[in-house]
């Protein structure tokens, strides 16, 4: 049976080192397959979050030969089997254990956007058309790989400026939703820090889900900050009208 | 063993699990104002809920204005082969759209029908089109609908928690102890009322659809806190599961792929169904499904990997993108499978289980006062077999009346029950056991026996001769489990983890034995080789475990509370009807397959 050589990352917040492991590869193996393997006969204590292994809980995203990815949609087959396989865990984040990181900044952020507000005495009917658009951002599993990948944070540690992607396209969500009332376009321009974005798009590339992050929600979004901030007609125009 | 450090938190209720059932339940107890923790063993938002596909049944008759409860309620307990607690069946059903509609109110975005309303579609068991749906994502819609109503109610959530020990204060209950996973620490909660909602049991099975999460831990704690344990026979076997690569083995391929036209052949090109019942055909029950695919598999008519084939590629390859984007990436991506091109190959996979804890059906409380459950690990609802989308109604409805419950107990109680320190220290030892014994064997190693037995010995067929070596097997395993060592330390430790969730499995897997065992007749999920007819006696009874004084297990058959009359009146007249709605069924499948 052909063997692959793994690097993967153990350690603590304190610091850690690439540990070799030999995986004994099988058809259609992905690298969350290997990782069990190290568990099971090598390393019981390595620690891994996974929970779906489908792409459909985004529990086990890890930087995969240095690419934010899903563990369990990672085939072997599509790497390189003459190199060693590197697996860390995310950047972005503080690290608690080995390939686990500490993702709680996400959950804070999450907290400060404003629920979803239905138009008062509404019929709640709505036709598929509208509802499209917002249903493409519903799609996020939230496996925070966006967040990692995306420069603001990962190079420049915004975190207390800038809320990231995720959270961009959950506001997005929630705006676009056809019966939202809610006005969230003063957080996105103040909590969230949308002007951090500068689209360079790397978001969009690592999203498993294929989300177009970017170009459906945040520039629509940008277009709404500006609109309301720096459009000095429209400005006049709420002022006299005293609309949001 | 005073000197381990834990820390007390208090609640006047404790949620234990954060799927559908847990959050609706903390949503709703929440909402009475009273103090509400809630426990999740993975991250917020990652437990099983996500990975329900293909809708949640409700009776609306936005697509066909006939269906009604009484038709939900009919077909329920027809697909549950009347082994349904009727009450909790009728409460379901009468529920099931109300709760939709209000997560709807909450922000969830279902699909639409062309004049606006809740698109639905058909399923198997169900005689109308009533499961409302998005796309094949219907779970994640759910939970993270269900997740930010919980977030903004200002629940205290207790992330990467598990549970080890619900404590008592004599007959009640009065609160739980755990770790967090990341850092190992211990915590002692203090509650007045505990809800279980901790899912399923897929994982004492080789091949099951089911994360890592699923390992019975509600069943488990209920059992030995002094709870009973409903028809743990029954258990499912969703017939469509991925079969290649191993390491997808079990992952679910949604019935939503036959609900849309899909074809179910063997390798001889026959379409399977035409044999086992011709008139649902591929949208029958699932137990009548599974059991086909596996016969075909046996007799030497399954595809290379071991399966059948399920084939939409005869359909418009934007129509398959469109209705079942999930199903399409999972085959691009993990086989290699183009299912707009080519067919899938499928077979049976562990996936859930209608048995759990016997709960009163108004209130879901146990017997143990303050222990409430719901969802999957409560019993009693589905019967002997679980309708596809009655799962997602279900955490719904009784999610919500487990909160009702667990507020109108703790309003109800004179005085705080106290926690007792040895059952604490007692807890503390079990958990920091494995670190100290000397031993060579991990729970990796006796979990992976546990597996294998249980898909050979109590699987989806069954025999007197199986289920006693399977029985056997779990005696000799629950041995070796006691002597499982961990190594490392207790911060986020997978192996030290596994210790303590072999127990639950084990529990959980010992009970699906002896009930199986007890069960002498074939009924729904429930299929013994060497009892292959129903058995009128055997409908009209129950199977209940208990932990008894000699802290052995004790099987009894209880009988069945007896259905009111209305009831039994609606399934008369509901009975009538059937044959000719299921001929509009065919019919509107068979024009959908063309589209």
């Amino acid at each position: 049976m052909p063997e692959v050589n793994f690097k993967v990352f153990r350690g603590n917040s304190e610091g850690g080192e690439e540990v070799d492991y030999k995986v004994e590869v099988t058809e259609g193996m992905v690298v969350l397959d290997a990782m069990f393997q190290i568990q099971q006969t090598k390393a019981p204590d390595l620690a891994i979050r996974w929970n779906c292994k489908a792409a459909k809980c985004g529990s086990c995203s890890a930087e995969i030969n240095g690419k934010p990815s899903l563990m369990c949609k990672t085939r072997l087959d599509t790497l390189d089997p003459s190199k060693p396989v590197t697996v860390r865990p995310m950047r972005a984040f503080p690290i608690i254990k080995d390939l686990v990181t500490d993702v709680s900044f996400n959950y804070r952020v999450n907290k400060t956007i404003p629920p979803f507000k239905p138009k008062p005495g509404t019929d709640w009917k709505m036709l598929q058309e509208d509802v499209d658009r917002a249903q493409e951002f519903r799609k996020c599993i939230e496996c925070f790989l966006c967040q990692d990948t995306c420069h603001v944070l990962r190079d420049h540690a915004k975190h207390e400026q800038f809320g990231g992607p995720r959270w961009l396209i959950r506001a997005a969500s929630l705006e676009m939703h056809p019966l939202d009332v809610e006005d969230r376009i003063p957080m996105i321009r103040e909590k969230l820090g949308i002007g951090f974005c500068n689209i360079t798009k790397c978001c969009t590339e690592v999203c498993p889900e294929e989300i177009h992050i970017t170009d459906n929600a945040i520039i629509p979004l940008k277009e709404r900050v500006v609109d309301r901030y720096y459009d000095p007609i429209g400005k006049l125009i709420r002022i006299f009208t005293g609309n949001k | 063993m005073a000197t381990v450090d834990y820390e007390t938190h208090e609640h006047d209720v404790l949620v234990i699990g954060s799927g559908g059932a847990g959050l609706r339940a903390a949503i709703e107890a929440s909402a009475s104002g009273l103090s509400v923790g809630l426990v999740c063993k993975s991250l917020l938002g990652k437990a099983h809920t996500v990975m329900a596909e293909g809708g949640v049944a409700a009776a609306m008759g936005t697509c066909d204005q006939d269906d009604s409860w009484q038709t939900h309620f009919y077909d329920t307990m027809n697909g549950g082969k009347m082994m349904n607690s009727w009450r909790m069946a009728q409460l379901h059903a009468q529920q099931a759209a109300d709760r939709v509609r209000e997560l709807q109110e909450w922000g969830a975005l279902f699909d639409r029908t062309p004049s606006g309303d809740f698109l639905q579609r058909d399923f198997g068991g169900h005689q109308f089109r009533r499961l409302c749906h998005v796309g094949d994502r219907t779970g994640l819609e759910m939970i993270r609908t269900l997740q930010d109503k919980g977030v903004h109610l200002g629940i205290e959530v207790y992330m990467e928690c598990a549970i080890t020990r619900l404590l008592k204060d004599g007959d009640q209950i009065a609160g739980a102890f755990g770790y967090f996973r990341p850092d190992g620490r211990f915590i002692v909660f203090r509650a007045k009322a505990i809800i279980l909602a901790c899912g399923g049991i897929g994982r004492s099975y080789k091949v099951t659809s089911n994360s890592w999460e699923c390992t019975g831990d509600g069943h488990a704690l209920a059992y030995e806190a002094g709870a009973e344990l409903l028809d743990m026979e029954f258990v499912q076997f969703h017939p469509t599961g991925m079969v290649w690569p191993p390491g997808v083995e079990g992952l679910l391929v949604t019935e939503a792929v036959r609900g849309e036209g899909g074809k179910l052949t063997n390798n001889k090109g026959e379409r399977i169904m035409s044999k086992y019942d011709p008139d649902r055909m591929e949208l029958s029950t699932r137990d009548v499904v599974a059991r086909a695919i596996y016969t075909e598999v046996k007799e030497g008519r399954g595809t290379p990997h071991g399966g059948c084939y399920l084939d939409v590629s005869y359909k418009n390859p934007a129509t398959v993108i469109r209705k079942l984007p999930s199903m399409y990436h999972q085959f691009k991506e993990l086989a290699n499978v183009d299912i707009t091109k080519q067919a899938m190959e499928v077979g049976p996979t562990t996936h859930y289980v209608m048995g759990g804890v016997r709960v009163n059906p108004d209130t879901q409380q146990s017997r143990v006062p303050g222990l409430f459950a719901a969802g999957e690990c409560a019993g009693g609802m589905h019967g002997g077999n679980r309708l596809g989308g009655n799962s997602l109604s279900d955490l719904l409805v009784f999610g919500r009346l487990a909160g009702i419950g667990a507020v109108d107990f703790v309003k109800g109680l004179k005085k705080q029950p106290s926690l007792d320190q040895a059952q604490v220290d007692d807890a503390v030892v079990e958990m920091t056991a494995p670190f100290e014994r000397e031993g060579a064997e991990t729970a990796y190693d006796v979990h992976a026996d546990l597996q294998v037995s249980m898909q050979h010995n109590v699987g989806i067929f069954r025999t007197e001769a199986d289920l006693a070596v399977g029985i056997e097997n779990i005696g000799k395993l629950n041995e070796r489990a006691k002597k499982v060592v961990a190594k490392g330390g207790r911060a986020f430790n997978p192996g030290w983890h596994l210790t303590r969730e072999l127990k639950n499995m084990l529990i959980v897997s010992e009970s699906i034995a002896l009930s199986a065992q007890q069960r002498k007749e074939s009924r729904a999920s429930h299929s013994r080789l060497d009892y292959t007819e129903f058995d009128p006696e055997w409908a009209k009874v129950n199977s209940v475990v208990h932990k008894g004084p000699d802290g052995k297990m004790v099987i009894e058959a209880v009988a069945k509370d007896p259905m009111p009359e209305e009831l039994t009146k609606i399934l008369a007249e509901q009975k009538e009807l059937q044959p000719q709605r299921e001929l509009n069924k065919k019919e509107r499948l068979a024009k959908a397959a063309k589209e």
